[in-house]
């Protein structure tokens, strides 16, 4: 059954009910109690996001200072169901303009309950695109001639719509000038082995776009990928251009995205959405371009004494350079005193996270660092258990670089009025999970 | 832009509830709605704000669609509290579902489906026609899930309206989002219902695999559920639904990922082309990699899913290993998922690999984890053979490290480990020792005895080493005196020098006398007449070769497997159970007893004989995840289902009896007409049994068919009735023998009445529990066939009869007509009726007709007479039966038996 909900629970972090939705009569008012008593207070909590008790399941999320709880007692969806709540956490924020916490949903309970009611009739999702809800329901702050003013007048074709196969662009939209922004924005996952072997290496990537076009267009969009490419020079009956190609592993679309012609022809064609929103993420392993390399040199030198080296090499290009470069270096515990040199950056110790902290606002590409450091330990009278070294972790962010060597080839805008657009590309790289045992 | 709504959770003075009152019934427009707020926000803090119900509705006139909605929405919660007041909403709610706006057309019949009032859902159905067949779409849509509200509240007046057909019709409808909502609303009420109500066609399926292409995201999700469910006729059939469904695998939503990878899975049973089967999993295998960059909540959901696919697909992540490879900051319930795949897709290619990163995890920081991951390298050294050396040599590196819990969970495996390689790795039992004094917790201890016992005769001091744990014999958990006992018992076979001789006395003793553990006390009285008696037999038994175990990293049975397969994504899949196991509702043809307290002594309640049995079979260190008995017991034959032998008094009798077991008798299982399902595979993990009350030699048996369709041996038997109205019980313990998978066998159970009778009206229900070592207990619902009480010696003379006939009174006259029941040929039902103890009297014409009056007489047991008389007109349908016995609350019964008997 694709039922997502019987009920949905907002709570704040000590347990109070901030909203509450009841979808379906299967469950019982109390069951936020249940929810509270065996996993809230209990170690439970955080140990599994899907729970039975009593006759009921509970799915939950904590999203910053707020769980959001889903009761069902059927055999529910339960992708289905905590889908739903990422999106709907979404469509919240789209409307409070970014911030979704306690204060944010009691500032605006009256419009959660409206969307609510809105976004999911019995249990079942409806359409959630921020941007079609925004037609017809509007904030209370905002006054809108629709609400107070000309309460009885429609919005033309909200319904249409809403459940139109274009659902999530409104008509007749209109922009003085017509602009696209592109944003590739990859992160690298990385782990490495103390000895410098990759143990895992992926990117993954989302396309994300800013659209400010009149009317209803159609978008295309090419990239350098391999499959789509030779499919482009089997219509064409000619290869094209030959320069770096790379190989997705997978590609998941937004639901603008018409699938069976990207699965016949290979081409990413779409009507955008208004705004901002996030048209594709790809997943790259093979030939990933790593930006930094890490050579981690860490020994214990007896019970008390450590001696830390880290250096870190940039391999990308000279021309570029990364930003907020953090590189978090582990220590023990007990330790009880910090002295290191680093060549470039400031470094601290950070006894909160047993870390040293060393950050390099900007690092040019094809150069190196070194950190070294002396640690002291206490030395305690309890017998050790060996220091089990988590891994050395890393932040950053390359702009104008792609770690999977992804290109925007083409960006293709038709519409019927035939007006001209201008398109924007940015690239940037940041450090996913980037981590190397030592 | 956000907005100020936090100031009306902060009213909180007193007179509260007048205040609101008086602000709701302000002419202000403003004033009004502020006070809607505030009610509203009480509610959702939890107080009772139902009393202001009237002049809430009252407010419900507006032409504010925003305070409208807020109305409807307490509605929604109160009116079930105040169904009297909230009829006064339903004018409304009809003018709304008229209004020229199609928001508000469908918000009223969106609203009035969520009151479950009686009253009002009467009201309903006008509004919901009209709805169903609006120009608008979105009041189409939303009208389409409303007759699902509808259905659950009164599925009859759904069907009477016409509703279903109406529904049916919207899978055509022009817009997607109709069809998809259609889709949903059907398959619900199809769930609910026995009937068959919707089908997909392959008319229909044309129609959804189009609007999959144009619904929202939520839409595919219904119709690749529903399709899931749809059974194609040919290959040809199912290669063309995959083809259409494939493309959704790119979708961004991971529910339509997970939907379509189910409909995928589904459709590939029927493809018969390996080539296209290749393919697919090739196509299914980097979406399914995508889900594990989700939110963690998501990647959970998508981890279990993933756990069952490879193990009905195992190539589709066969080269993908490494993406479950635990990422540091990982949440701890996905680590301990994807160890769980780790381990089911570790193979002899991808070992070393995966070696380096259990040992990495076993140095970590959670406990939980760093167990499992030393566990799952002994699951893998058990899983591949040629790995088991290398996986051995890491354990032994973890032990050095010396970390305690590390050190334990790894002697556990490795006893798992000697198992499997019996003589092969031996050589590392000096280092285990090593780690002797450091064990505290009871499996540790019971595996690392076990090893000493199962190796005795290499370990030089094994003597002192069982000594030393013998000290505290007495505080030691039973699993660990269990395997004491065992253990020194194995020693002193090994080695029947005085030490152990002396040691196996302090055992023996401590086992039979001191304890209060009757799984303990019996094993050490076996072992005790076995060496008293024989101690080459007692060899022969306690050292017997025990059976190689296997590996259980593929633990789910085909049956189970299939089932949540189909229940991909859904929390089936999540929970890895079948939904009927904790969805309370269900179908009203399956009813299972809610209320197991009622068995009485049973089962599951502590010490009995029964469960001394049970752990006879499963002693010693079974364990959490694998269902594999390790246990040296498990040879000795005998033991693995002695019935209820009378235990001899104590020590005196213990020599001498050289065979305790006495026979029982058990009769021949008859062979006759196929018993009906008890209990269905599918409902019992694999087991199917087969059953039904028969009467034989003037005895009850119960004639049982076991079926073992799962994947591990079932033993140790057990069956438990409920009270029931004939106090039916066992007359003997239940003789099934351990059932390999994919045997069966059948038995005959004697009954006895009169046990535990119930109070109440007499009906024929029997409530069955079945257990046995492996499973779950399961209960069943059986009917009692009424004639099986008839005694052999009902057969009255003419005279009698009417002598009794006449002695009872005109109260204890039954008279009932059974319209379906017939006698096409006399002799050949009387000669049935005889064969079910029925017994002729005589027969006679009735006067004017052409019918028959025939008199009958049964008895059942402590001599409770029945005397029939039917009237019946032979060949037509339709009998007229009276009976008259001392006992009438038995007559229902008895008629329903004869309209058995005359079919």
């Amino acid at each position: 059954m694709p039922v997502a909900a019987s009920a949905i629970y907002f709570l704040n972090l000590r347990g109070d009910v901030l909203i509450n939705r009841l979808y379906r009569d299967d469950v019982g008012g109390n069951m936020v109690d249940a929810f509270r008593t065996h996993i809230m207070q209990t170690k439970e909590l955080g140990t599994c996001p899907v729970r039975q008790i009593g006759g009921c399941s509970f799915l939950y999320m904590r999203i910053s200072n707020v769980y959001i709880v889903i009761v069902v007692s059927s055999n529910a969806n339960a992708a289905c169901a905590l889908k739903f709540v990422v999106e709907a956490v979404a469509l919240f924020k789209s409307y409070f303009g970014g911030a979704f916490d306690e204060d944010a949903i009691r500032n605006n309970f009256v419009l959660i309950y409206e969307l609510l009611d809105e976004i999911m009739d019995f249990g079942y999702p409806q359409n959630l695109s921020p941007e079609i809800l925004k037609l017809y329901i509007t904030q209370e702050g905002v006054r809108s001639p629709f609400s107070s003013k000309q309460p009885d007048k429609p919005v033309p074709n909200a319904t249409l719509q809403v459940t139109g196969a274009v659902g999530w662009r409104r008509e007749g939209l209109v922009y003085k000038k017509n602009e696209v922004f592109l944003d590739i924005v990859e992160s690298v996952n990385l782990l490495m082995s103390s000895k410098g072997s990759v143990l895992r290496c992926d990117v993954t990537g989302k396309i994300l776009m800013k659209c400010f076009l009149s009317g209803m267009p159609d978008l295309k969009l090419g990239l350098n990928d391999k499959i789509g490419l030779e499919k482009e020079s089997q219509i064409k009956a000619r290869p094209t251009k030959s320069g770096k190609t790379i190989e997705l592993d997978d590609v998941t679309f937004h639901q603008c995205v018409n699938l069976t012609r990207f699965n016949s022809e290979k081409t990413v064609s779409f009507v955008p959405p208004d705004g901002e929103f996030e048209l594709m993420k790809y997943r790259i392993t093979e030939g990933v371009n790593l930006p930094f390399r890490v050579l981690p040199s860490i020994k214990e030198l007896g019970r008390t004494r450590m001696e830390v080296n880290v250096k870190v090499k940039s391999v990308f290009g000279a021309k570029m350079f990364a930003l907020g470069v953090v590189v978090k270096v582990p220590v023990p515990k007990q330790t009880a005193k910090t002295n290191f040199q680093v060549t470039t950056g400031r470094a601290k110790y950070n006894a909160a996270i047993d870390c040293l902290v060393w950050k390099i606002r900007k690092f040019p590409g094809q150069t190196e660092s070194t950190i070294s450091a002396e640690v002291e330990l206490i030395s305690t009278m309890v017998e050790k258990k060996a220091w089990t070294r988590p891994p050395i972790q890393m932040e950053f962010q390359v702009p104008m670089f792609t770690a999977s060597g992804l290109r925007v080839r083409f960006l293709k805008v038709w519409e019927k009025s035939g007006y001209n657009t201008v398109e924007w590309v940015r690239y940037i790289t940041r450090a996913g999970s980037y981590e190397i045992r030592c | 832009m956000s907005g100020h709504d936090s100031k009306y959770f902060s009213t909180t003075k007193k007179g509260e509830i007048p205040e609101l009152k008086d602000e709701l019934n302000s002419q202000y427009k403003d004033k009004k709605k502020d006070a809607v707020k505030k009610v509203i926000a009480a509610m959702t803090v939890g107080k009772d704000v139902s009393s202001l119900f009237t002049d809430v509705v009252n407010c419900m006139q507006t032409d504010n669609l925003e305070l409208k909605k807020l109305v409807y929405l307490y509605l929604i919660n109160y009116a079930k509290s105040q169904p009297d007041l909230a009829i006064l909403a339903v004018n409304t709610f009809v003018k709304d579902s008229q209004d020229p706006n199609p928001l508000i057309r469908a918000l009223a019949v969106r609203t009035m489906g969520c009151i479950r009032v009686d009253k009002i859902t009467e009201y309903l159905c006008d509004p919901l026609q009209r709805c169903l067949k609006d120009d608008d779409p979105y009041v189409r849509k939303t009208a389409a899930i409303c007759v699902a509200k509808l259905y659950d509240i009164n599925a009859e007046l759904v069907e009477d309206r016409g509703f279903l057909e109406t529904l049916k019709d919207l899978i055509s409808d022009s817009n997607p989002m109709v069809v998809a909502n259609a889709v949903a609303a059907l398959a619900e009420i199809q769930e609910n219902s026995s009937r068959t109500i919707f089908e997909i066609t392959s008319h229909t399926l044309f129609k959804l695999l189009a609007a999959l292409n144009e619904c929202t995201e939520w839409g595919q999700v219904f119709i690749l559920d529903a399709l899931s469910k749809y059974k194609a006729s040919d290959a040809r059939d199912a290669e063309n639904i995959v083809e259409r469904v494939t493309p959704r695998l790119q979708h961004a939503n991971c529910a339509v990922v997970l939907s379509a990878v189910k409909v995928i899975l589904q459709q590939m049973e029927l493809i018969t082309s390996t080539d296209v089967v290749r393919n697919l999993c090739k196509k299914m295998a980097p979406p399914l990699v995508t889900l594990l960059s989700a939110e963690p909540e998501i990647q959970y959901v998508a981890l279990r899913n993933i756990n069952l696919i490879v193990q009905r697909r195992p190539t589709i992540l066969a080269h993908e290993i490494k993406v479950f490879f635990c990422k540091y900051n990982d949440p701890i319930y996905v680590k301990m998922e994807k160890l769980e795949i780790m381990i089911k897709l570790a193979s002899d290619r991808n070992i070393d690999q995966v070696l380096l990163e259990f040992k990495e995890y076993a140095t970590e920081v959670d406990v939980d984890f760093v167990r499992k991951a030393v566990r799952a390298i002994g699951r893998c050294a058990i899983k591949l053979e040629r790995a088991a050396e290398r996986c051995i040599s890491v354990l032994l590196e973890l032990i050095k490290i010396k970390v305690n819990y590390v050190v334990q969970e790894a002697i556990i495996v490795i006893k798992d480990i000697f198992r499997r390689y019996p003589n092969t790795y031996e050589s590392i039992i000096a280092t285990l020792c090593e780690s002797l004094d450091t064990l505290d917790e009871p499996e540790a201890k019971a595996s690392m005895i076990w090893i000493i016992g199962e190796y005795a005769e290499r370990i030089d001091n094994a003597d002192e080493l069982l000594e030393s744990f013998l000290e505290t014999f007495p505080e030691e958990p039973a699993q660990v005196q269990l395997q004491l006992l065992t253990a020194t018992v194995k020693l002193f076979l090994k080695k029947p020098t005085e030490g152990p001789q002396q040691m196996i006395q302090v055992v023996l003793n401590n086992a039979t006398q001191e304890t209060d553990n009757p799984d303990l006390r019996d094993r050490a009285y076996i072992y005790w007449r076995l060496l008293s008696t024989d101690p080459e037999a007692a060899k022969d038994v306690v050292l017997a070769e025990k059976p190689v175990i296997s590996d259980d990293s593929n633990q789910l049975d085909p049956s189970l497997l299939d089932e949540l397969l189909a229940n991909i994504a859904t929390l089936a899949s999540v929970y890895h159970k079948p939904p009927d196991a904790f969805v309370s509702r269900v179908k009203p043809a399956v009813q299972r007893p809610e209320d197991e307290e009622e068995f009485p002594d049973g089962l599951d309640a502590g010490p009995s004989e029964l469960s001394a049995t049970e752990t006879e079979i499963n002693a010693s260190p079974a364990r959490g995840p694998s269902n594999v008995p390790h246990v040296p017991t498990k040879a000795v034959p005998t033991a693995a289902a002695p019935p209820p032998a009378p235990v001899p008094d104590l020590l005196g009798d213990l020599i001498g009896l050289d065979n305790a077991l006495v026979p029982v008798d058990q009769p021949t299982v008859g062979s006759g007409p196929p018993l009906p399902v008890l209990l269905a595979s599918s409902a019992g993990q694999g087991l199917q049994i087969n059953g039904q009350l028969i009467r034989r030699d003037g005895q009850i048996f119960y004639s049982f068919k076991f079926e073992n369709n799962s994947l591990t041996p079932l033993d140790g038997f057990m069956i438990q009735f409920n009270k029931n109205s004939f106090g039916l019980a066992a007359g003997g313990a239940l003789q099934v023998p351990p059932l390999q998978p994919g045997s069966s066998a059948n038995t005959l159970l004697p009954m006895v009445l009169f046990q535990n009778i119930s109070p109440g009206p007499a009906n024929t229900l029997l409530q069955v529990a079945v257990k046995n070592n492996q499973q779950p207990v399961w209960y069943f619902n059986d009917n009692v066939p009424f004639e099986v009480f008839f005694t052999e010696d009902g057969r009255m003379e003419r005279a009698t009869f009417l002598e009794t006939w006449k002695s009872l009174p005109d109260s204890h006259e039954i008279v009932r007509d059974l319209p379906n029941s017939f006698i096409s040929n006399m002799d050949a039902t009387l000669e049935k009726l005889a064969g079910a103890n029925l017994f002729f009297i005589a027969k006679r014409p009735l006067r004017d007709t052409n019918q028959e009056v025939i008199y009958f007489s049964a008895k059942l047991p402590r001599n409770i007479p029945i005397l029939v008389e039917i009237t019946v007109l032979v060949g037509r349908p339709g009998v007229k039966c009276a009976i008259k016995t001392p006992n009438p609350d038995m007559g229902p019964l008895f008629f329903e038996a004869l309209e058995a008997l005359l079919k």
